[in-house]
């Protein structure tokens, strides 16, 4: 691990900024967090760290991609080896979206397992069931709160093999009461009406939102 | 001591007034929770960030509203990076400024666009002058000895 943290040190420019737990490696979750905003990185940081995780904070999905060793630069060293256990991205950033970000992760063997979580400060249906569609874990309207770090960590720490078979349980579930969902959340009327009209495919994964709580 | 518990009424009061006024919402108090003895500065980091930042912005849509043909994209693009970092802090009025200029982008309204940027950089210019006169009085407890309450 130390010669990996050298190296990241000297290769990557100065805006990523990583971090490393004092507890051991395997346990602290590493995520990597995406947003153009210095603001918004300060912030996401404190929140991650605030919850006993790694962060490695970068500008931009080029960024994230170079970190990932995804980018297909002859040079560029994978740091694949510094497990990341969850990504979170803004959608709106210069250059490469987030949700093209999203496509580029999930068309990768290496990194398609990682679970991959969209912000955005804008509640656009439309957005929404393009990223969730394209594999996005979830869908977070920022600003991010702390609340919503803990049940991203509750969910991941769970394991996969557990938390995908009571998921597939969820889903089912979830597609028999397609239409009282929309008298069990409290939501704003038009999301009550756009959740009567859309497809149930993607249906089990809105209640989610609606969870936020 | 009497001078402590003064300064901090003064200054539970005198934040109690900015989210009264709508100044500042609920991510405010989100921050504020970060904070803590490890990271006593953070909320101060943080707020220094949005000044930099937002300066930055005002001066590129105020260069961008003088240009001969006003790239309304380009300047939407800013407003949302303002709107969107003025979210991060509980800037609640810059935020609803930024909501409303957005609007006029939509419409190419350059006239609109220069009276909702004064509108801004007048939002922008207040909060500025009410967090710094914040930061001010919880210097002046803790120096006093006293400790900044942490909110509800």
């Amino acid at each position: 691990m130390e010669i990996a943290g050298e190296v990241l040190r000297r290769s990557l420019p100065e805006e990523v900024g990583v971090s490393y737990g004092s507890s051991s490696d395997s346990e602290e979750l590493h995520v990597l967090a995406v947003d153009d905003s210095y603001v918004d990185r300060k912030v996401i940081e404190r929140l991650l760290r605030i919850s006993s995780c790694k962060v490695t904070a970068v500008e931009s999905g080029t960024r994230a991609l170079q970190f990932l060793g995804l980018d297909g630069e002859k040079n560029s060293v994978g740091f694949s080896d510094l497990k990341v256990n969850l990504i979170m991205t803004d959608y709106s950033m210069p250059g490469m979206t987030g949700y093209e970000l999203l496509k580029k992760i999930k068309e990768s063997s290496a990194f398609r397992e990682i679970p991959v979580v969209i912000m955005s400060s804008e509640n656009i249906l439309a957005r929404i069931d393009r990223c969730l569609e394209e594999g996005a874990e979830e869908f977070i309207v920022k600003p991010v709160k702390l609340s919503d770090v803990k049940r991203l960590k509750d969910f991941i720490m769970k394991g996969d093999g557990e938390e995908k078979g009571k998921r597939t349980i969820l889903k089912r579930k979830m597609q028999d009461d397609i239409f009282s969902l929309s008298s069990q959340f409290p939501a704003s009327n038009s999301v009550s009406s756009e959740l009567e009209s859309s497809t149930p495919l993607y249906l089990s994964k809105r209640p989610k939102l609606l969870n936020r709580g | 001591m009497d001078g402590v518990v003064q300064l901090q009424r003064q200054l539970v009061d005198y934040t109690a007034s900015l989210f009264h006024e709508g100044f500042l919402d609920e991510q405010f108090n989100q921050l504020q929770q970060l904070q803590d003895e490890n990271n006593p500065d953070f909320v101060v980091e943080v707020v220094s960030l949005f000044f930099e930042d937002s300066e930055r912005l005002l001066n590129e849509l105020a260069k961008a509203l003088e240009q001969q043909s006003v790239d309304f994209k380009r300047i939407d693009a800013h407003v949302h990076q303002l709107k969107g970092s003025s979210s991060s802090i509980g800037a609640q009025r810059v935020q609803k400024a930024c909501i409303a200029f957005r609007n006029y982008c939509d419409e190419q309204n350059t006239e609109g666009c220069l009276k909702c940027l004064q509108q801004v950089k007048h939002e922008y210019s207040l909060m500025k002058t009410k967090l710094e006169t914040l930061f001010k009085l919880q210097r002046r407890v803790l120096a006093a000895g006293g400790s900044i309450p942490k909110p509800i």
